[in-house]
Order: C-alpha cells, then structure tokens, then sequence
C-alpha cells in the first residue's frame, strides 16, 4: 500500500459563521485517484481548495507528507490545479500557457537557490506535454481559438508540465459535451496512470467517479458520509444518502430480527448482514437490478405494475407493494396492471443502520416527476443527456 | 431591408457629414490656400520656424501623460482590488472635480500657485523662506510656481487624470479571478501575478488611457494661457492665435493644425501596433 501523502485532520470551514466543513477527517495515499463525490454544497471543492491552498481552514490542520502546510501560500505547494472553467491565459497561446509555470524561477528545496530553465528544457517539457494530450501542433493557437475539449487538454498540460505531486481537478468535465466527456475520462485514467501522480478529482457525477477513482469519498452538507473503493459505495453503501446518491435505490424501513434475518413488509428475508441489535430497526436498500420477478404464486412479495419505460438494455418498471412503489430494472417485459412475484437473492439485499437520511429517500411513489430528475443525473448511461450544471 | 436601416442612419450620416467631415475639408483647403484662395504650400513651408512650440507641446503632454499613468495606474488598481466602499469613495473624489467647470478648476489652480497665492502664503508662514533666507543667504519672498512648465503639466495631469483611471479600473475590475488563481497556482508570486498577468491584461485600458490623456494634453491651450502665463507657448495657444489672436492667419492655423493632427494620428497608431506588439511579443 503506497504511503500517505496529504492529511487532513479535523478540518474545519466556515464562511460567516455558515459552516461548510464540518471536522473533515481524511487521508490520501501517494499515486491513488481520489474523488470528492457529493451534490452542490456539499464542500467537496472547498476541501480541494484548502489543499490547493486557496482556502485556509478556519480550524484543524493540513499536512502533506508529514509537514504541517496550514500557513503555505499557493505557490509554494506541490501542488496544480486545473480549475473548473480551465482559467487559461487569454494574452497567450498554447505553447505559453503551458510554460507559464516553468518560467517561473523555483526555489530548489534543497539549496534554496532559485534555477531558472533553459529554454531549451521548457522547449523539450511543453512539447512532451502537448504529446501526453494529444495537442501537437497546436502550440501557436491561441486558447480562445480552442474547442471546449481542447481547452480542457490545456488546463490539464499546464498543470501536469510542472511534474506536481498532486494534481487537482475541480469538476473538469463538466461543461464538456457527454461523448466528448466519455473519452475524457478514459484520458484523464490514461494519463494519471502513465505520470503516476496523485490525482484529487471533484465531480457530482456518480458515474464518472465510479468510472475512475481508486477511491470515493462522498459528502453532505459538509461531511464525509462514507469512504471507500466504488465497489464498496455502490455495493456496501453507509447510509440512505449514499444509497441514493450512488446509483438507483429502493429504500425500506425493515426490522433486523436476527443474524442474517431482516424483516420488510411483515415478511422475513435471508440477508448477509450481522452484528445488529436484536430487533433494531434498520433501512434497507435494494438495487433495482437485484430483483428477479417470477410468477405471482412463486414470490416472495406480491405486487402490481404501475409503469414500464424502456431504456434501451432493460425496462424500468415500477411496481406497487403494499403502497409503497418499487424500481425494478429487469429485461421481463410486464405490462402495466399485471401481478407479479418477485424474488432477492440474500446478497441483493443490503442492511444500513438508521440515520439523518433515513426516510427521505429511496421511494418510488412519485416516480414521474422524480423521473426527470434522477434520469438526467444518475440513471442509464446510454441515455444520460448533458446534465445541468448549478454548482 | 437596408433601405429602411439606410434611413435610419441618415440622420447621424448628415450630422457626421455637416460636423466632421466638412470642417475637416475645411481645414484641409484652408492649409493649402492663401488668403485669396490661391493654392499654395507656403503655410507648410514656413512651418520650421516652430518647431520649438511643436516640440514643447508633444514633451509637456508626454510628461503629463507618464505621470497620469504612474498616478492612475496603481489608483485604478487600488480601486479594482479594495472592497466597494474604498472603491466607491475613490470614484467620487476621482469624479468630483470633473463636475465643476473646467475654467474655474484652473483659476482655483492660478490662485493656489501664485507668487502671492495661497501656497506661497502658507510657505511663508511656517517660516520657509525665512530659514531658507537664513541658512543661504539669499532673499527669497516666494516659490515661482505660476507661468512654469511645472505648472502647465500639474494643470494638465489635474484635468486629465480621470481619463486615465476609469478606462484602467474598468479593465481590472473585470479580470477573470480564476485567471489570477489558475497564476498562483503555478507559482506565481504576488508580484509575479501582477507583471505576468494582471500588466499584460490591462494593457487595453492603458492604450486607452494613455490615449485619452495624451490628444488633449497636446492640443491644450486653456492650461498653457492660464497657468503657463503665455510665457510657454503651445500649439493650442499658436493655433488660437491665427484664429482669435492678433496674428489672424486662419490659412496658417489650418496648416499648423493640420500637422498636429497627423503627427498625433502617427503617435498613436505607433502606440496601437506597440501595444499589439507587447502581447504579440508575450505571445510569441
């Protein structure tokens, strides 16, 4: 396991007495990529600016590899940024842009004697970089002639040339179009494989944080609800919210009646999860994906098709079990008003203990409006449109 | 479609044509006649005989407009960067004298800097000349301070300030903060921030500014008469002359303001190109 490199601890922020972060306690290993994953104001790109530097904690402490950086200005941290909107330098071109920072004589930590490259050695790194990006030959352009994907490359060669330990990246696909965003992703992998550098990548984009990161950590209202692999957020999620937040849900209050055994709707279920109290209640969180349907005598719980939409792979099908409405993602077509069976495996069903977020999400009732919402931000893949972007 | 937008600019078209254009031509045909209209290149001729008045204006103005940037260029940073209510503040004094009338803020400035003004009484005093008198020797009774070069430029940069921090401050005020980050982040210092990208993006509003305070420093003749004392004659006051004055030589005048005309339009296309050249050059 790679050693620690930044630390924050009990971190602290607050704007006006508002506060923002609340005691953020995190770690992040050298050469991972680590996403802060969370709704708008949830603080994720406050913590990436109290490590870029741009933000001083109101209270606890940041250290980067073992050395307390609190009081370091930007300039003076290891660090590079690619900001949200690229931020390039309007006054020069491309080959500029991307030296911008290697014009700027550094201090060499060991001698404290400021070097200036040759440029011949800027010359050499720049054109490396716009081969990393795949940008040859655009040097001379300027950046307000660059398509938006274009720019971003940009952005990420401008950073990456001064060869940071970590480099930060604050939502930087988001104005991209959605094919143009696919691709990014895979280059921006690509890339943080071959520099192995440590890459801190905000986003609220569930998707593009499950697609890339080696770790997640997803945020509310100033805290960290849970940290984790993606297959640990998706299949192990905390709470109700990061239940929801990540990937569809249907979300039940259920009463945990033994080892292994929880109870929803008076029935009782075989599931893999242990160490509750006796007759605690519990939610439960079943991925629509998870749920076989069978014929209505055959089911374990027995319920009425409300809506069918066809996604293409699968139909999203909502169903109606005792009034409370279900999605389920099957490739069974079953036309509306028919009665259906289902059935859950033990490991598709997920036990969370009670929580803030208990009884606010996971239900399925109003399910047109909610629809519009969730399919533009979290639903299928194929159909995902250009999402809004508020934050 | 474009007949009916030819109509509406008909008006502006005639207003150019009856204000700008004609008496333009004017001056044109006037430069190149004699008195009974008879072509002519003598007013052009006999030109050199002011060189000196030519090379005084353009030097005064220069001056003006250097320290109008070195004054306005930090204030209009200042005011882009300290928070509204300095900004505002600043905007008022900076606006204030502009409302009062342009003659009277020079007498003000004629009764401040006379031999006897309100300067020199204040000098004397708190014993100025006296310990000056007495440490040297000498008998000085009063600064000469009016009907100096000094004073013309002081009235100048005075007048003209304003049009050299509102252009500047526009400027700045609109920078793109992220930019000023995206620099630290890289590793800019303050000062590096400032000379590698906030200067360079501002260069705009200076071009502007420096324009601005430059054209009617070099065609003052207000300032020059009332301060200057017509001691230090400039163009203003050598065209008025021709005009007003008893050496009315309207021809003269035309070709005289002909000439400073030209000579200003080549001064700032210079500036113009300079200034595409400075960011060519960081460009490049």
């Amino acid at each position: 396991m790679a050693k620690e490199l930044i630390r924050l601890s009990d971190c602290t922020m607050s704007f006006d007495g508002e506060v923002v972060l609340d005691k953020i306690n995190l770690y992040i290993r050298d050469k991972e990529f680590l996403t802060l994953l969370g709704p708008s104001g949830c603080g994720k790109t406050t913590t990436l600016r109290i490590i870029g530097g741009f933000q001083t904690p109101t209270a606890g402490d940041v250290f980067f590899d073992g050395v307390r950086i609190n009081a370091v200005p930007p300039h003076k941290r290891a660090v590079n940024t690619v900001f949200q909107k690229y931020a390039l330098f309007p006054h020069l071109n491309v080959f500029e842009n991307i030296a911008f920072g290697l014009r700027i004589p550094k201090a060499d930590p060991e001698t404290g004697k400021k070097e200036k490259l040759t440029e011949e050695e800027i010359q050499e790194r720049v054109m490396d970089m716009l081969q990393v990006v795949n940008l040859k030959g655009f040097e001379k352009r300027r950046v307000s002639q660059l398509s938006g994907g274009q720019q971003q490359r940009v952005a990420i060669a401008r950073a990456l040339v001064n060869r940071p330990k970590v480099l930060l990246l604050d939502e930087p696909l988001g104005a991209l179009d959605l094919k143009l965003r696919k691709d990014m992703q895979n280059e921006l992998k690509r890339i943080q494989q071959a520099m192995g550098i440590t890459f801190i990548y905000v986003t609220h984009d569930q998707e593009e944080a499950l697609a890339m990161s080696d770790t997640v950590v997803v945020m509310d209202q100033g805290k960290i609800q849970q940290i984790g692999t993606p297959e640990d957020i998706y299949n192990e999620p905390k709470n109700a919210f990061v239940a929801d937040f990540i990937g569809e849900s249907n979300i039940l209050d259920g009463i945990m009646r033994a080892d292994g055994v929880v109870e929803i709707f008076n029935r009782k279920f075989q599931c893999l999860d242990k160490g509750f109290l006796p007759d605690e209640p519990v939610d439960v969180v079943i991925r629509p994906e998870d749920v076989d349907i069978v014929p209505e005598d055959q089911g374990q719980l027995k319920g009425t098709v409300t809506s069918v939409t066809f996604k293409g792979v699968h139909y999203d099908t909502i169903v109606d079990f005792y009034g409370f409405k279900w999605l389920i993602q099957t490739t069974d077509f079953c036309p509306v008003g028919s009665h259906i069976g289902i059935k859950i495996d033990p490991d598709g069903i997920h036990v969370m203990k009670k929580s803030q977020y208990s009884g606010l999400f996971g239900d399925y009732s109003s399910y047109s409006e909610e629809y519009d919402e969730i399919s533009d931000a979290t639903l299928e893949p194929e159909e995902e449109e250009e999402e809004s972007h508020d934050e | 479609m474009t007949s009916k937008r030819s109509l509406l600019a008909a008006p502006y078209v005639g207003w150019m044509a009856l204000f700008v254009v004609a008496p333009i031509v004017m001056v044109v045909v006037y430069a190149f006649t004699t008195a009974a209209f008879d072509p002519t290149l003598a007013n052009f001729t006999g030109m050199g005989t002011y060189t000196s008045i030519f090379l005084r204006s353009f030097q005064l103005a220069l001056v003006a407009t250097v320290i109008c940037l070195l004054i306005g260029y930090p204030l209009a940073y200042l005011m882009a960067k300290e928070g509204p209510g300095f900004q505002r503040m600043a905007t008022v004094l900076i606006m204030l004298p502009m409302w009062v009338n342009f003659l009277l803020r020079t007498y003000a400035w004629m009764a401040i800097l006379e031999n006897n003004g309100l300067l020199n009484q204040f000098f004397d005093s708190i014993g100025l000349f006296d310990l000056i008198n007495g440490l040297f020797g000498t008998d000085i009774q009063y600064f000469r301070m009016i009907r100096t070069q000094g004073a013309v430029v002081l009235g100048m940069v005075y007048n003209y300030l304003p049009f050299m921090v509102l252009p500047i401050y526009s400027v700045i005020i609109k920078l793109d903060h992220s930019l000023l980050e995206a620099a630290q982040d890289l590793g800019a210092s303050s000062a590096g921030v400032f000379r590698r990208v906030i200067f360079p993006l501002s260069l705009p509003g200076i071009l502007s500014g420096v324009t601005m305070v430059f054209v009617p420093s070099v065609s003052t003749f207000a300032i020059s008469q009332l301060l200057g004392g017509g001691t230090h004659m400039l163009l203003g006051n050598l065209i008025e002359l021709q005009f007003l004055g008893g050496a009315y030589n309207p021809h003269l005048g035309s070709a005289i303001a002909l000439v400073m005309m030209v000579i200003v339009i080549i001064c700032m296309w210079i500036m113009n190109r300079f200034g595409e050249g400075e960011e060519q050059a960081v460009v490049l």
